[in-house]
């Protein structure tokens, strides 16, 4: 310990004279350092190399006789990395190595992160690409759900068009990422969506008429005719109802997530933003607590490269997503959001990180957003329509999905035009059902404010029931009460 | 969170713990003194003792024992995993608090003061606040927000707001303000068992302040209703309504008044939302007069609302304009003398209800 303790004292020494025999504290090699010559004859202000006790040539060795053994072991500990003393930092968060060279770090690298893909336009597999097996069923299920989440957004956006419901968004472009990963999910984990991920319910076994009741807001919407279209939820399908404001889903998602760690439960929590939503302060709220409370959480951000209006070159500088994951010391990935096949991979891969190390994990997919915003929007107005036109043909991810199953032989074109046929006529049908069955009755009006109906609640109904007694002809008919 | 580096710090923790026993056991005849603090301390106490799906989580609530000491003790009896210190994010942790509520937890949210739980109002409003009507019952929210409301002293416009208005307006909350020790005590309690979300509006100045808690109130099954308001003085000639710190002023007004041969009925509402419409109403058809007191800005304030519910319900009743007092319609100034000008005093109180009793001539703007 004590000839360790010389050598240091005597490197100390050695580096503070310099090549013409000044004493200089705290400069290491001021030829280096750029501040260096300014600083030469003075106090070094950028002094990293200060010791905890006062020192002059002559000290080092006087100082040490007078310390008590309780300074020297505290010492001790704090030059146990000795030699490398020089060379880190040790502040709190962990040890910094030090560099004499002044260097930024770039705002963007040269190369940007690449893209996880396995499959290309065509379906065919990419040689060299790995990918998670799955069954021909499962396979099945993943294409049947893609082309019939395809089928419902064409159809239900035309029933807006026809004034048949106030509203209506589209997953146009995005079906691969909504199918494939809850394919790669289990049903016990907990979905906090966004708002353009109605295929993990539909993967989950919501049916085609749940969706037209909600959308319709009917007596048999499972949200009795609370929320505008496309606000899905579902206990019973673990799918929390979709909220509007941007990003809230983030952190409450990091909540859930540590009460199912602190439960031991084996599932996690998988929480869906767009690129937009990634600008809200939720989603450093979300990710930084997710991180540090070591909650199993997937963060799946659907890069479809537009909010609304707004241009991911509008949106943020940084390159996409997945760059903002390790600045929160969370593993990430970038994936191709058209290819049915990474994005399953991708998800199981983070799902089992999840679960098993309990950290979360990013995953961020690019795929385009091939429909407009929603009915409000008409994005020709911001982007040309060959751009449309050409993800939509070409980059379409439930035709190169197709292209797959069918050169594994287990699709065909037979089954492709029956599949159509039969999907179309039960959208349609869903509708149809849907917009005769009754509204909701007015109970449902005042219940579940609270847990308990409250007193004022309650007078309030009964005056409004004697309201339509007594005055039937100012109310719609077929009212129901 | 960060365990590892708070059990190194428990040693030292230990023996700042005061003996909270001693507050309980003595049964005695005498009524037991007991500070505001102590109050919100022993309840969060008892109910995180009651159910592990408690759990505190706020800045500096842990370590620190809490921004106003509410905390105390609580850190080193249950650990980090139910009382979490948190980053400085309101937004952050209130959202955390929600999810963990969706989840089935019951999490109480402390806010340093409720100015800054603006930073986070969208997720009491739009998340915690709506939640179970928009999923028709299937995401419930069992969560508690408390922390200081209102003015304190000398801490100027950003922390000297009330929200009591804010909150009691919206469907889907229910707005506590409790007085005394034992409003604290009973209503906390009441908020951390209530299923649904309670925005629980606490006063920095009472803190400290002690008052005499029965025997029934100290035992750790004792809860106040919500939605009931308390008459704190029973009188004849004129209903004071008030919650949380102008109740002490009020009761000090209504003791001016006595002298003067008026007697003031003193109501505490102690439930911003559910507001008591019918105590409130009872004691107006009784004395035919009322004066609404509130610390906070007077448009669209408690007192509006409460004349309008004495207005729908006991018209013919009144003798006499509702008085409302309030506080002054500026942001908070700091100079003390400006700042004792922009809250409700008691001669503020006692003026009103001499004018509501038609024993005072106003001159022009007079308080």
């Amino acid at each position: 310990m004590w000839s360790a303790r010389s050598k240091a004292i005597g490197d100390y020494v050695k580096r503070c004279v310099c090549s013409n025999g000044r004493f200089m504290a705290g400069l290491v090699d001021h030829r280096s350092n750029p501040f260096g010559s300014s600083l030469a004859s003075g106090v070094a202000e950028t002094s990293r190399h200060a010791l905890p006790f006062p020192c002059n040539m002559a000290a080092p060795f006087l100082v040490r006789r007078f310390e008590s053994t309780l300074a020297g072991k505290q010492l001790e500990l704090l030059h146990a990395g000795d030699a490398d003393d020089d060379q880190a930092l040790d502040f709190p968060g962990g040890k910094v190595t030090y560099t004499p060279e002044m260097k930024f770090i770039w705002e963007n690298y040269v190369k940007r992160v690449p893209c996880y893909r396995v499959l290309d336009e065509n379906g065919d597999q990419i040689m060299g690409s790995n990918f998670k097996e799955m069954s021909k069923e499962v396979a099945l299920k993943m294409y049947n759900d893609m082309v019939t989440l395809q089928f419902m957004d064409t159809i239900f956006y035309e029933a807006q068009r026809q004034g048949r419901i106030s509203f209506y968004m589209t997953t146009i472009g995005e079906e691969a990422i909504n199918i494939a990963s809850a394919a790669a999910l289990n049903d016990d984990d907990l979905v906090l969506p966004q708002y353009r991920e109605p295929g993990v319910l539909l993967w989950r076994g919501f049916t085609l008429q749940d969706f037209a009741n909600q959308c319709f807001g009917n007596k048999d919407d499972g949200g009795k005719g609370r929320q505008m279209p496309v606000h899905y939820g579902s206990k019973k399908h673990n799918y929390l109802t979709v909220s509007s404001p941007i990003a809230t889903q983030l952190p409450q998602a990091a909540g859930i997530a540590y009460s199912l760690k602190m439960d031991k439960q084996d599932a996690c929590v998988v929480a869906f933003i767009g690129d937009g939503g990634t600008s809200e302060g939720d989603f450093h709220a979300g990710l930084n607590f997710a991180a540090v409370m070591e909650a199993p959480v997937i963060f799946i951000c659907r890069n479809n490269g537009w909010a609304i209006s707004t241009h991911i070159s509008e949106q943020f500088r940084s390159d996409g997503i997945v760059v903002k994951g390790q600045a929160y010391g969370i593993r990430s990935i970038r994936v191709d959001g058209s290819d049915a096949l990474a994005v399953y991979t991708a998800i199981h891969t983070a799902r089992e990180m999840a679960v098993s190390e309990q950290r979360p994990v990013l995953v961020e997919t690019l795929a385009y957003r091939i429909g407009h915003h929603s009915t409000s929007d008409d994005s020709t107005k911001y982007r040309p329509l060959d751009e449309i036109e050409y993800w939509k043909m070409a980059r379409n991810p439930v035709n190169r999905f197709r292209g797959w199953i069918e050169k594994k032989g287990w699709w065909s074109e037979k089954e492709e035009s029956e599949l159509r046929i039969s999907i179309k006529k039960q959208v349609l049908q869903a509708i149809q059902v849907a917009e005769r069955t009754e509204k909701p009755p007015i109970a449902e009006l005042f219940s579940d404010v609270y847990d308990q109906p409250p007193d004022n609640l309650r007078e309030q109904e009964t005056e409004l029931r004697e309201t339509i007694n007594k005055y039937p002809q100012d109310y719609p008919s077929g009212f129901p009460f | 969170m960060l365990g590892a580096a708070r059990q190194k710090m428990l040693g030292q923790s230990l023996q700042r713990i005061r003996p909270m026993e001693k507050v309980f056991r003595s049964y005695s005849s005498a009524a037991k003194q007991m500070t505001v603090r102590e109050a919100l301390n022993s309840a969060l106490d008892e109910e995180m003792s009651a159910d592990p799906k408690v759990f505190l989580m706020g800045e500096e609530v842990g370590e620190y024992q809490g921004a106003y000491k509410i905390s105390k003790g609580l850190l080193d009896k249950y650990g980090p995993e139910r009382v979490l210190d948190t980053p400085i994010t309101e937004a952050g942790f209130t959202g955390i608090g929600v999810g963990a509520a969706y989840y089935g937890l019951r999490p109480v949210i402390e806010f340093m003061t409720f100015n800054f739980a603006m930073q986070a109002i969208d997720h009491i409003i739009n998340s915690a606040a709506k939640s179970n009507y928009m999923s028709a019952g299937q995401m419930t929210v069992p969560i508690v927000f408390r922390g200081p409301n209102g003015a304190a002293a000398g801490v100027g416009a950003q922390h000297s707001q009330c929200y009591a208005a804010w909150y009691g307006s919206c469907p889907g909350l229910k707005v506590l303000s409790p007085y005394s020790s034992e409003d604290a005590r009973g209503l906390l309690k009441a908020a951390i068992r209530d299923p649904d979300p309670v925005v629980f509006l606490e006063n920095e100045l009472i803190y400290g302040e002690s008052f005499p808690v029965s025997s029934e109130a100290l035992d750790s099954s004792f809860c106040l209703p919500i939605g009931k308001a308390k008459i704190e003085r029973e009188g004849k000639d004129v209903t004071i309504t008030a919650f949380s710190k102008m109740v002490g002023f009020s009761l000090k007004a209504a003791e001016i008044l006595e002298k003067e041969g008026i007697s003031a009925e003193v109501i505490n509402l102690r439930s911003i939302r559910p507001l008591d419409r019918s105590t409130i109403n009872a004691s107006v058809r009784k004395t035919n007069r009322l004066v609404t007191v509130e610390e906070g800005f007077p448009q669209h304030g408690v007192g509006a609302e409460i004349c309008a519910t004495v207005v729908e319900d006991s018209f013919g009743y009144l003798d006499a304009p509702v008085e409302r007092i309030a506080g002054a319609d500026v942001p908070m100034p700091y100079a003390a003398n400006l700042e004792r000008m922009a809250v409700p005093q008691v001669e503020d109180i006692v003026r009103a209800a001499k004018r509501a009793c038609y024993r005072y001539v106003s001159t022009a703007a007079a308080a």
